[in-house]
């Protein structure tokens, strides 16, 4: 790599979140994703969602807005629905993350399988986010409401909406059936 | 083993047996019939080269091309339908391939093999239901060929059923079995004969999206997925003024980021200049990862040059636009009619008003973006697209290499819109991989998407009626004030002023006798391009809401008066898109039955409003109703309807999401979204100023119908959006007595309850 100023400007300018991190030699971090081991030795406020897409080529996870906002880039941290592209690395380092690629056990995820049924699916790009989305909200709400689905606040350009509340509600069903 | 055949007067079909034995059948179009006479193997490389549309694996596995550029709107599930249906093979055996662009050169020129598979216009499906129809009829002509030599009986008596042909005493062979021997046979020196729709068996069937496993699962791969062993990642920080330019630029805090590898800037177009290339001037910042390149472009040091547009903000457009609309000279006339005048001066009743309508962004989930290595002799591209000959193009023109050695593939798009259908992100990949000599990887942020757009355009629209003595439409007007479409286009492309924005013979054209329609041209420095049924979007609401506007004042039911305007059921010329007639029984139709079925004129007492729209666009007739009410500063949609008549729907299933789709689009567009100008710069940065409809805020559902037809099909893609913003706009009227002319709806509504 040319001019790569290496361990040159440590000291000072560390500690200021604003300023680059300097190449230096750290305690890699340790992340569990899908329930395997990876190392990251990089810089620890990288969003969680370049080391998916960049480091690992796991590309489910969608980049739509980089700010939070659009959930295509929704994973589970500990179950529970986060968005990839504001979780420093550091942050998703003490914790278990699930990608879309990591849902389908021996066969596909409830949620994954009313997807397909009710043909939700348009142009596809923010699907994944909206599936992590689903899988949380029956985690905690079996049994979701109206209202309970409208809480997910992923964004569908393409207006997919009424497709997903029919398959957040086909998944519920289908996740009771699960449990009889 | 080669063959040809004629397939019509511009195409012909291709047919060929690859090493593994597999029936080939693709389609080129050339600019004119092949010399007949020549044998096939004289004709040079190009038909042995042909990649595959439809094979037949020896296996009986049925694996067809899909030529279209799959940007939501579902072709790559209704144009592989198309070739199934006349193969005659169970849909379940069929795995669909997105092919490559197929560019050729040919004796006559560039040509396809694949024939068209740009998408814009929602011309798709209405192509593949001649061409790609004849490449699966003519592949199961051949293997009923080939069936009735190994057998010894005439064709005639052979029929065939889910990949198998069958003899009358129930002998069968599978069609893999076939595929070799029917490679070997002349091809037909007619066109065959197509199936009668009573025979189709997946044409008109609910179908779904055969990639859905691929979507759910998180493998399915969109352009911004695709990655290349040596390739850089490149974000660029794009000139935020029109027509600015790059002053000069301090990179030293961004090198020393870790893994940004190098900085170059990008030379924009210069004032006036058509847009062939990048959009903007701007300086690239390549890494080895995308977090590297964003925060090494957040630590650049920039200084520009403002451009000749800083005084440019959306208020002085605004009265530019009602300026010209006042003082009404200089227009460009786009049809004239009968004498306005004169009803005028008879009219019993004079209705006028103005309508406005914001700048859009396209917004695709998918930001731009776009992969690119360029080498000697070739170059490859893979990026989500929506003119993949455009970028091909576009490639060849950068670099000077010969198209056929651009390979140009495109995946699965994030949505179009539009956007897509320019190729200045591709542009910029070119001169990011040229100055680096390495791959690249292009990436776009959301800001850079809304900042940098081909935006629809801004203008105003003012119309005006006049009514006789028994309250008919006897009068019409509508004089349209603003950014036209055409501007800086790339190739020296020429069109009239008015396209995109103002048509000659939309509705009520040829439906009212006295009707003058006048353009008039707002400078602007705004780039501007085609968003989602331009035309369509752009005016249907000013049409649609002054319809109503006119119903009012005379006090007519609005239903009644949209019929007897369009009067006997017949077809008028329409010179337009969508063309060459129109079809008035059909748009009264789909509006009778979307009033039946919101339950128009049925007396209410809980204060919701109803309003109603329609609206022709491309070949396709749309109706839409919303039953609406206002709750402190909410605004309650209770119910969507949308009747559509699209003629025959290949895939019911892709339809029903096209129009559900398309009224949330309609609705999130007309309720909340505009781009604006100020000081020569976009003022719009992220979803949060530019917010999209969200679940909480769409109607559960959108009750869709879909009037059965036996017209031959036109696509779907566009024909859900246009008269939505006016039924909205009408139905909050009825809530409210409040008549919104301006979009986007609810911050004027607010202003004005
Ligand atoms: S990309 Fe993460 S929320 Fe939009
Ligand atoms: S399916 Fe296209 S953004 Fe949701």
């Amino acid at each position: 790599m040319p001019d790569q100023p290496a361990h040159a400007t440590e000291t000072a300018d560390s500690a200021d979140p604003a300023k680059p991190h300097p190449a230096r030699p750290r305690e890699p971090l340790q992340v569990t994703i899908n329930g395997k081991p990876y190392f990251h030795d990089g810089d620890p406020a990288m969003p969680l969602l370049w080391f998916l897409r960049d480091t690992l080529r796991l590309t489910g996870s969608k980049f739509g807005c980089g700010i939070g906002n659009c959930g295509a880039c929704t994973v589970l941290l500990d179950g529970k629905a986060m968005r990839a592209c504001v979780l420093p690395m550091s942050v998703a380092a003490t914790h278990q993350v699930t990608t879309i690629e990591g849902l389908e056990g021996d066969a596909l995820h409830p949620v994954q399988q009313a997807w397909i049924e009710e043909d939700v699916a348009q142009c596809g790009y923010c699907q994944a986010g909206q599936v992590m989305a689903a899988v949380d909200l029956l985690k905690r709400k079996p049994k979701p409401s109206d209202d309970d689905i409208a809480s997910i606040g992923n964004l569908c350009r393409c207006g997919t909406y009424p497709r997903i509340r029919k398959a957040i509600l086909r998944a519920a069903e289908l996740m009771q059936g699960e449990r009889k | 083993m080669t063959a040809r055949v004629d397939a019509g007067r511009r195409r012909f079909l291709a047919i060929s047996l690859t090493a593994a034995g597999a029936l080939v059948v693709g389609i080129r179009r050339a600019n004119a019939a092949p010399t007949p006479g020549v044998p096939p193997e004289l004709l040079g490389d190009d038909l042995t080269d042909l990649g595959p549309f439809v094979r037949i694996e020896r296996d009986n596995r049925i694996v067809i091309g899909a030529r279209g550029c799959e940007i939501g709107q579902g072709v790559i599930t209704s144009l592989p339908m198309l070739v199934a249906e006349e193969l005659d093979v169970d849909w379940a055996q069929v795995r669909v391939v997105q092919l490559p662009y197929g560019y050729i050169d040919t004796d006559q020129g560039p040509s396809n093999r694949y024939g068209d598979q740009g998408a814009g216009g929602s011309t798709s499906v209405s192509d593949g239901w001649k061409d790609l129809r004849e490449a699966g009829a003519t592949a199961r002509w051949l293997l009923v060929q080939a069936a009735a030599k190994e057998w010894g009986l005439p064709a005639e008596q052979l029929r065939t059923e889910a990949g198998e042909v069958l003899a009358p005493d129930g002998r069968k062979l599978s069609y893999g079995a076939l595929a070799r021997s029917a490679a070997a046979i002349a091809p037909p020196d007619q066109p065959v004969a197509l199936k009668r729709p009573e025979q189709f068996r997946i044409i008109g069937k609910p179908t779904r999206v055969v990639d859905a496993r691929e979507i759910v699962t998180g493998r399915s791969r969109f352009g911004i997925d695709e990655y290349a062993a040596d390739a850089l990642v490149a974000v660029i920080l794009r000139c935020p003024y029109l027509d600015g330019a790059l002053e000069s630029f301090d990179d030293a805090e961004t090198r020393k980021v870790a893994g940004v590898v190098d900085v170059v800037a990008i030379a924009g177009p210069k004032p006036g200049e058509p847009f062939d290339g990048p959009l903007a001037s701007g300086v690239a910042v390549l890494a080895e990862h995308t977090w590297a390149a964003l925060r090494g472009r957040e630590l650049l040091k920039v200084q520009w040059k403002q451009g000749p547009w800083s005084g440019e903000s959306s208020g002085a457009l605004a009265a530019r636009a009602n300026e010209l609309l006042d003082r009404n000279e200089g227009g460009t006339g786009v049809r004239h009619d009968g004498d306005y005048a004169k009803a005028r001066k008879q009219a019993r009743n004079v209705v006028e008003a103005r309508y406005e309508v914001p700048f859009l962004a396209h917004a695709t989930m998918e930001p731009p973006g776009a992969l690119i290595e360029i080498k000697q002799d070739s170059a490859r591209l893979v990026a989500s697209l929506q003119s993949p000959g455009g970028a091909s193009e576009m490639i060849a023109r950068m670099t000077g290499l010969a198209r056929k050695d651009i390979e140009v593939r495109m995946t699965r798009a994030g949505g179009g819109f539009g956007r897509r259908l320019e190729n200045d992100f591709v542009a910029e990949a070119v001169l990011v991989a040229k100055a680096a000599g390495k791959p690249v990887k292009l990436m776009w942020t959301r800001e850079d998407d809304l900042q940098h757009d081909f935006y629809r355009p801004f203008g105003v629209h003012a119309l005006s009626a006049t009514l006789d003595r028994r309250k008919q439409v006897s009068g019409w007007t509508h004089r349209c004030a603003a950014t036209p479409r055409p501007y800086r286009e790339g190739g020296g492309r020429k069109r009239p002023i008015n396209t995109g924005c103002l048509e000659a013979d939309d509705f009520p054209a040829g439906l009212v006798a006295n009707l003058d329609k006048t353009f008039f041209a707002v400078e602007s420095g705004m780039p501007r391009g085609w968003w989602r049924a331009p035309l369509h979007t752009f005016h249907a609401f000013a049409v649609q809401s002054f319809i109503d506007e006119i119903a009012i004042a005379s006090k007519q039911d609005a239903v009644k008066l949209r019929l007897a305007m369009l009067g006997e059921p017949r077809k008028i010329p329409y010179s337009g898109h969508g063309g060459p007639q129109f079809d008035t029984g059909r748009l009264a139709e789909v509006l009778r039955r979307c009033a039946a079925k919101i339950g128009w004129g049925e007396r209410r007492d809980d204060g919701h409003g109803i309003g109603i729209a329609c609206h022709f666009t491309f070949g396709g007739y749309t109706a839409h109703a919303f039953e609406v009410s206002i709750e402190g500063r909410e605004l309650r949609i209770h119910r969507a309807v949308c009747v559509v008549d699209v003629g025959r729907a290949v895939n019911p299933l892709g339809v029903e999401a096209q129009m559900m789709g398309g009224t949330i689009d309609g609705l999130s567009t007309a309720l909340h979204l505009a781009i604006t100008v100020k000081e020569g710069q976009v003022q719009q940065h992220n979803f949060p100023d530019y917010p999209l409809l969200r679940m909480a805020q769409a109607p559960r559902g959108v009750e869709v119908e879909i009037v059965a037809s036996d017209a031959d099909p036109v696509g779907a893609g566009e024909m859900g959006v246009p008269s939505v913003a006016p039924a909205l706009a009408n139905a909050v009227y009825a809530a409210t007595t409040v008549r919104v002319r301006k979009l986007p709806l609810m911050p004027e509504l607010m202003r004005m309850l």
